[in-house]
């Protein structure tokens, strides 16, 4: 059933709007040498920050049409009946979404990063950086659409949730983008792990605490 | 055999107390109608023996069981034939047949008329093949030929050896046992 979860979920997002992210992710870039002028060294130095921030907001776009529809229709509650823990439908559908988003957001990475000015090993970089870090924002972006699952303005609300909860994220993989040398990397990939260990749990728990 | 067994049930919902001191049983071939006035705790308690809500206090136990209640949790862009499929429910093709949806099989869930959309609810539940149905009122919305394919369908379930329980506030067809909620 887990399977089947994870393609319908894949399907559905690719037949919706998959590409959303990925447009919003390369506008978010495309502003950056607006807002900054057009000075390369600077571009260069703030680029990997940027599309992390870029990147941060585009995992937000989709974050009502995770979990939300699956509540208000039952399918939740079917799931459910069928013997399926919550834990596993949470990960199923954090699977499911980084299928449909992290992939895309890879390739957007590349002329994301050329629009701010990263070249050769920066884009190296942050192409790894962002590879470890999507799963974690597909993991949170799912454990905040069960926390926030049938609420007024839900999607407002998962926004404000979201954001604090990825700043150690968005450190290390904004510090791996900009310095191969350090160890950035492996605590992002400590920070990402956790994340995607510990969302199907609070994800579960919370599409439980959603029914009473 | 019992299929569902429940002793000294309560339930609070939103800080009211639905009913306490309940007790269920329901062995194969078994059906209860849970009857009563609106709010009196009929979905509740259907919700409480599918296990998607906790008692405030009592035991129950029941065997493998199937939910049709006002969630539609079918794919709308999808054909319905395609859309139910996807909760692979051994009996399918006999249940699509079973409440005449052979014809709509390739209608989008989304054109659906209410009848046509509850009839696809209770298909899931025959086709899942589970041994005790769970209904939350079933022949709402449901035409004439639907509630005589209903009844006939739970007939069948029963000679089976399954059990069925429904949520109703309009009387049913066939031997139901009754259950009075909100006295």
């Amino acid at each position: 059933m887990i399977g089947r979860l994870i393609a319908r979920d894949v399907r559905r997002s690719l037949s919706g709007g998959a590409w959303l992210p990925v447009a919003f992710f390369l506008l978010v870039a495309t502003i950056v040498p607006f807002a900054v002028g057009p000075d390369a060294r600077l571009l260069a130095r703030i680029g990997g920050g940027a599309l992390w921030i870029a990147a941060l907001t585009a995992a937000l776009l989709p974050i009502e049409r995770l979990v939300e529809p699956d509540r208000a229709d039952g399918t939740l509650d079917q799931l459910t009946i069928m013997g399926v823990s919550e834990e596993a439908v949470a990960a199923a559908k954090i699977i499911g979404h980084w299928l449909t988003f992290g992939p895309l957001l890879l390739i957007a990475a590349v002329p994301g990063s050329f629009l701010v000015g990263l070249d050769g090993p920066a884009l190296t970089r942050c192409l790894i950086a962002l590879a470890i870090g999507t799963p974690a924002l597909a993991a949170l972006a799912v454990g905040v659409a069960a926390l926030t699952a049938g609420l007024a303005r839900a999607g407002a609300l998962a926004g404000l949730l979201l954001m604090p909860l990825a700043v150690p994220l968005v450190i290390f993989g904004a510090a791996a983008t900009g310095d191969g040398e350090s160890a950035a990397l492996k605590l992002e990939a400590a920070v990402a792990l956790l994340t995607v260990a510990g969302a199907p749990f609070v994800g579960g728990a919370a599409i439980r605490a959603s029914r009473s | 055999m019992t299929l569902l067994e429940g002793r000294g049930l309560a339930l609070i919902r939103g800080g009211r107390l639905l009913f306490e001191g309940l007790d269920l049983s329901l062995h194969r071939g078994g059906a209860l109608h849970l009857a009563g006035p609106n709010g009196c705790g009929k979905t509740s308690l259907i919700r409480l023996v599918a296990g998607l809500l906790k008692p405030a206090a009592g035991k129950l136990e029941r065997s493998e069981a199937a939910l049709a209640d006002e969630g539609l949790a079918l794919d709308l862009d999808l054909k319905l034939g395609k859309a139910l499929a996807f909760w692979n429910g051994p009996k399918l093709a006999d249940a699509m047949t079973a409440f005449g949806l052979d014809p709509l099989a390739d209608v989008p869930v989304r054109l659906l008329s209410t009848g046509q959309a509850k009839r696809a609810r209770l298909a899931r539940v025959m086709a899942s093949g589970s041994p005790l149905w769970l209904l939350d009122e079933p022949v709402n919305g449901l035409d004439g030929d639907g509630v005589r394919r209903l009844s006939a369908a739970i007939a069948a379930h029963q000679l089976a050896g399954g059990a069925v329980v429904a949520a109703s506030h309009v009387a049913l067809e066939g031997d139901w046992q009754r259950l009075e909620l909100g006295r």
